[in-house]
């Protein structure tokens, strides 16, 4: 029993998790209390961005238009034996700004992005750059994990856009140039079932919820790595698992509340 | 310092095509571009029933999609659904003894509403009522009735 032996008898491993969360919701108004208005402040997230979202576009569309693919190309032979293969327009479009748009951006995200800014605050730790920089009384969180932060957010939405954007297009070439649709009927039924409010903006929402996840937990665990080679290998990975389990949950919590 | 700009430059980009993807897959892919644009105007009707009947139906005379259900309400004096419907003003005044009936589409499709135009010179304006109305057709009440009816004629013999 040499994980239970503290005085509450709880699994350690548990209460390490909680305060680990605890921590995490911690420093989140650290990071807010630190945003200026400042044009030095947004050029500095405007470097991020490009880190985060523009070298993120690449692998975000062409997972995106292979998703549109595919779903098209599963809801178009199952629709099929039911007659209604012209509803696939509304069948992709209601799946994809629902579900797996912003929860497949998010997962791809995490990857792509989350973790390189995990890896580069701990490098950063590790290699006590954070430490020369508070030396020279420049605040880390301010200079390294603001900017990050900021652009990590305002990416994800972007990106879920984009993605969104490039799936249809899939979609799109795939019933009318393969299987022949009639691309008024496709665009039509897409255009009928969709509605602004509950179909494409809770999909939003639930992005921008995503952006915020994924941007706490990825400088959280950076900031917080252990300053060592392995520190920062657990801090990448972690990164990775909690985000992305955080990112299932939540979009279960969020769609019974947007529902 | 050419490099920090191009690094800005393509981040303003970014920005610049995620927003417009969000704002066309908005305006282009859901039902908001549809409704909003154009002159429209209301007529009302009232209906005994209108089977499953939802806002935003479209509302066609002649097969033509003219219009679109805005609002169904439950009259608390009559008891009969009163369903406030737009008409895209550009197919012009209907006639006042205009003909409303809510029917299927297909046999499993949504239901709808068809307005069939009368021989009035008067046209309706905006929030007018429409007085000749046919109700939905629920088929489990027609199923119903014919069973009851069966029953009855087997009794008689």
């Amino acid at each position: 029993m040499s994980n239970q032996d503290n005085e509450f008898g709880l699994n350690r491993h548990l209460l390490n998790q909680l305060s680990d969360l605890g921590s995490c919701g911690l420093f989140l108004p650290k990071i807010l209390m630190r945003i200026r208005p400042s044009f030095k402040q947004l050029g500095q997230i405007m470097r991020q961005l490009y880190f985060v979202g523009t070298r993120s576009m690449i692998i975000i569309l062409t997972s995106g238009f292979f998703i549109g693919l595919v779903i098209a190309l599963q809801g178009y032979n199952t629709l099929k034996q039911f007659g209604a293969s012209e509803s696939l327009g509304a069948v992709v479009a209601l799946s994809l700004f629902r579900e797996l748009g912003p929860v497949l951006t998010a997962l791809l995200f995490t990857g792509r992005a989350g973790t390189s800014i995990a890896a580069e605050i701990g490098l950063m730790k590790a290699t006590e750059q954070l430490d020369a920089l508070e030396l020279m009384a420049i605040d880390p969180i301010e200079r390294v994990v603001l900017p990050r932060f900021i652009a990590a957010i305002i990416a994800v939405p972007l990106l879920t856009a984009m993605f969104n954007l490039l799936a249809v297009t899939g979609a799109y070439l795939f019933a009318v140039d393969w299987v022949g649709l009639d691309a008024g009927l496709f665009w039509g039924r897409m255009i009928s079932a969709v509605d602004l409010g509950p179909d494409y903006l809770s999909g939003f929402y639930k992005s921008i919820v995503f952006g915020v996840v994924i941007a706490l937990v990825s400088v959280f665990q950076g900031y917080n790595a252990e300053p060592t080679g392995r520190g920062v290998a657990v801090a990448t990975t972690q990164t990775v698992i909690v985000s992305s389990i955080l990112i299932l949950i939540l979009d279960f919590i969020l769609t019974a509340l947007l529902i | 310092m050419r490099s920090r700009h191009t690094v800005e430059l393509t981040a303003g980009l970014f920005m610049l095509l995620g927003l417009a993807a969000l704002l066309f897959l908005a305006l282009e892919a859901t039902d908001v571009g549809n409704y909003s644009a154009g002159k429209s105007y209301k007529i009302k009707a009232r209906f005994t029933n209108i089977g499953d009947l939802k806002s935003r139906a479209p509302v066609a005379m002649a097969g033509v999609t003219i219009g679109a259900v805005k609002s169904i309400n439950l009259d608390p004096v009559t008891y009969e659904a009163e369903v406030v419907m737009n008409i895209d003003a550009k197919y012009g005044a209907l006639p006042t003894d205009t003909a409303a009936g809510i029917y299927t589409k297909g046999i499993l499709g949504d239901k709808y509403i068809e307005l069939e135009p009368g021989g009035s010179p008067d046209m309706l304006q905006d929030g007018d009522m429409l007085f000749i109305t046919n109700s939905a057709v629920i088929l489990e009440k027609l199923i119903g009735k014919y069973l009851f009816n069966s029953e009855d004629d087997k009794d008689q013999e």
